[in-house]
């Protein structure tokens, strides 16, 4: 081998090096969390820690039941909320708008994908807040309040992802439906929305990730009380709040109590990472 | 003074289990304009790409053989590619100008194999430029983007940028297919002044470019070379059956 | 009971329209109401001095300077491996098992929340590493963080280079190196840094993740040992210990300001590149 091969091996095995440094910082990340997490999780049971109702680190007492639920509940909310309005705008915009209507819109929701969530949460506690409290009643700070930030924030996800999904469609799809007499309505619901199903599927999994995982925004409006939620107007913490709002004071067991939660909340989005992959894969299939 | 360039022995080729050449021998004289004929997928393209080892760029591709240019095997092992390619440059069928200014296009082989002086560099635009007679079309905007000239003149502008690298061979594949006829002259009328200084093969679909530029044509089908021979013999005397099938285009 | 087709598509039509028009109505009404009240508390003296009395009054400027300082160290260490990534998944390598591995990888790090990001930089930056609460932890998580991004952006703008450039290259006797730094990536350039530059979007407006491990100081950072202050968590600060609403608001706009400056520089930028090469 001459030396003009073996530099573009070097070459090529550093780039190899570089390329692993995603997969190994995932591997890092992973083996942190858990080292610190799993320790107090085994010591105290799994079992109390997914079904147990108190949450009194200091002592001893680490149920996460009422977190575990206020983060599915938000979640769901947010999904309840998102979902309908985010698929209604990637159909209008992809089906029954114009070109340029498209072409103003679709970047102008993508910039507002780029604000912050905290300052979504801002928003929620001097706008949604109060109203909420004024209207519906409780306190305000609530999962109604979460549901609908949530649902605000994950919008510009469900909407790129399914535009892209639903004109990824070749044109064929559509001129031959409409060409058997169907209305673009029909078209879209039985022939398009189906066809496209796997990718918008997998754009509405990946702002249930996003949802699951906010915290900023969470901690400002939804009133982290540590009990479980028995109406929408009632406070709510998750388990992304509880990680933020006391790590900066907790030590000993209770931070690794945290950390526990960490373990909790990364496996929940671990599975929903990889059914999203799966999904994406078979879109492309 | 061996007048034999290129030495083809027993030279095959395979992609993956597919073979696209079998055996191929042949001997390529210097400062000849070869032309190569033959149907698609006679294996004519290949060749011309083995040559400079293009088909490498494939990780399936495989060789049997040897193919010797100055005595030396250039599938041996120690062969610097790269230097390979800048011996024998390459001419695509559509032109390919980088996204540069032509300046930049026609010193971008030797730019990348070490040339820096300025001067020298400037000496060698003019020059390529004058070889292909592109310069006195663009000598006033050498700084302008290679994009914006029309096909036959981006043609004559690839030529260019393979001359600067001072190649002894000139490999040309199908250079003139979707230019129009005046450019094809000038591209011709190039390569006949360009074969006193060097040697050209040039890969052709249209047979009576092969009559009127090359001068020894070589017949290739299925993988194979059926016959080869001074031109004007090939295409009034071809000896075999085949040749002349394809040259009177009862095939093709 | 059966529908007119006709006219359950007039309806539908309606209630999408009216879907999108709430939706991108709230958008705005969310950055209308943000910077009507926030850019009356922004002036030169806001952005030129530094926060006194915990927040209470003065401006922002050591929380801008923080700002930029994560930024562009988070940038400086993600953008060598990202691009580097991508190089090797486009360049070097074709569909097999260690490419999906490497994609799979990126994606997932992709989904973790930063609250997560937050809680390992913690761990491994702050404490194991003794770098303490530090620009430099802030910025090595932050650079995690943004990884994923770039490596599809820049492998995204690498495929979009036409193969026949590649291939003229090798033709010309250049080495593989020399085709991908002298040919490929300055053609995939604008693509690139349309990713580098979403990332300092996300960057500027991160929390959960800055909090934990660079801290929250007010004093303009000194070295890239000090913990320093970021907008978007002096805005959290601010708001959540409810130290001073107008102040508050000043540095929503700002920060809004910023984000929408890069996000219009950056669907410029890509609208310029698509049209070279579509």
């Amino acid at each position: 081998m001459n030396h003009l091969q073996r530099n573009e091996k070097l070459i090529q095995i550093a780039l190899l090096v570089v390329a692993f440094s995603a997969v190994s910082i995932l591997a890092i990340i992973t083996v942190f969390i858990f080292e610190e997490g799993t320790p107090i999780l085994f010591k105290y049971g799994f079992k109390n820690f997914l079904f147990g109702l108190n949450w009194y680190p200091t002592e001893q007492s680490f149920g996460l039941l009422p977190m575990i639920l206020g983060s599915l509940m938000v979640t769901l909310g947010a999904l309840i909320i998102g979902v309908p309005f985010g698929l209604g705008c990637a159909i209008f915009l992809t089906e029954f708008s114009s070109k340029q209507l498209r072409h103003i819109i679709k970047p102008i929701i993508e910039l507002l994908a780029g604000i912050p969530s905290v300052v979504y949460g801002f928003f929620g506690v001097v706008i949604l807040v109060p109203f909420i409290r004024k209207t519906l009643g409780g306190p305000g700070l609530s999962v109604l309040a979460a549901s609908i930030i949530l649902g605000i924030m994950i919008l510009p996800t469900i909407i790129s992802i399914s535009i892209d999904s639903l004109q990824a469609l070749p044109p064929s799809y559509r001129e031959g439906s409409i060409a058997l007499g169907a209305t673009r309505w029909q078209t879209t619901k039985m022939v398009l929305l189906p066809a496209a199903r796997s990718g918008i599927v997998a754009s509405i999994i990946l702002g249930m990730g996003r949802a699951i995982g906010e915290t900023m925004a969470v901690i400002m409006i939804a009133g982290n009380a540590i009990s479980i939620p028995h109406s929408v107007l009632d406070p709510v913490r998750t388990l992304t709040s509880n990680i933020a709002l006391e790590m900066g004071y907790a030590s000993g067991e209770h931070r690794q109590a945290l950390f526990a939660t960490g373990v909790i909340l990364f496996i929940i989005i671990m599975i929903l990472n990889t059914v999203a992959h799966i999904s994406a894969a078979r879109r492309k299939s | 003074m061996d007048k034999v360039a290129i030495r083809a022995k027993n030279f095959s080729h395979f992609f993956g289990v597919t073979q696209t050449l079998k055996k191929i021998n042949i001997e390529i004289f210097k400062n000849e304009i070869l032309g190569i004929i033959g149907p698609a997928g006679s294996g004519k393209s290949t060749f011309l790409r083995g040559l400079n080892r293009l088909n490498d760029l494939d990780s399936s591709s495989r060789v049997e053989g040897r193919i010797e240019i100055d005595g030396q095997d250039i599938y041996g092992p120690d062969i610097n590619v790269a230097e390979l390619r800048r011996k024998l440059g390459m001419v695509f069928a559509s032109p390919v100008p980088l996204p540069r200014s032509i300046y930049e296009n026609v010193i971008f082989g030797s730019r990348m194999a070490g040339i820096r002086n300025k001067k020298k560099l400037q000496e060698l635009v003019a020059n390529c430029l004058k070889q292909t007679s592109l310069w006195e079309e663009v000598k006033d905007r050498l700084n302008s983007s290679a994009m914006k000239l029309s096909g036959g003149q981006q043609q004559r502008l690839c030529i260019a940028r393979v001359l600067a690298l001072v190649p002894d061979f000139i490999l040309l594949d199908e250079p003139c297919s979707g230019l129009d006829p005046i450019s094809t002259t000038k591209i011709e009328d190039s390569l006949r002044e360009l074969k006193k200084r060097y040697t050209i093969i040039l890969v052709t679909n249209n047979i009576k470019q092969a009559a009127r530029v090359a001068d020894r044509t070589v017949f290739f089908l299925d993988g194979e070379i059926i016959e080869i021979g001074a031109t004007d013999k090939i295409f009034t005397a071809p000896l075999d059956q085949r040749t002349n099938d394809y040259i009177s285009g009862r095939f093709g | 009971m059966y529908f007119n087709p006709r006219k359950e598509q007039k309806f539908v039509q309606i209630l999408l329209w009216t879907f999108t028009l709430i939706t991108v109505s709230i958008l705005f009404f969310i950055l209308i109401f943000i910077l009507k009240n926030g850019l009356r508390a922004v002036n030169i003296p806001f952005l030129t001095s530094n926060p006194k009395n915990m927040g209470r009054s003065g401006g922002i400027f050591s929380t801008i300077i923080g700002t930029i300082a994560l930024t562009m160290m988070a940038i400086l260490i993600a953008t060598p491996l990202g691009v580097g990534s991508a190089i090797y998944l486009t360049e070097y390598t074709r569909e097999n098992r260690i490419t999906r591995i490497i994609r799979f990888g990126a994606e997932c790090l992709a989904g973790i929340p930063s609250i997560i990001f937050g809680l390992f930089g913690f761990i491994l930056f702050v404490t194991k590493l003794k770098f303490g609460w530090s620009i430099l932890s802030g910025s090595l998580t932050l650079a995690f963080m943004i990884l994923p991004t770039i490596i599809r952006t820049s492998e995204e703008a690498m495929k979009c280079v036409p193969s026949s450039y590649r291939e003229v290259s090798y033709s010309l006797g250049t080495t593989k190196w020399q085709m991908v730094t002298k040919v490929v990536l300055p053609s995939a350039l604008p693509g690139i840094v349309t990713g580098v530059i979403l990332s300092v979007g996300r960057s500027i407006g991160e929390t959960a993740a800055v909090i934990f491990t660079a801290g929250s100081a007010l004093r303009i950072p000194t070295s890239i040992f000090s913990s320093s202050r970021t907008m978007a968590v002096h805005f959290y600060i601010l708001a959540r210990e409810g130290i001073s609403l107008s102040n508050a608001y000043g540095t929503a706009a700002v920060l809004i300001i910023a984000i929408l400056m890069i996000n219009i520089i950056t669907y410029r930028l890509m609208n310029r590149f698509m049209k070279k090469y579509r």
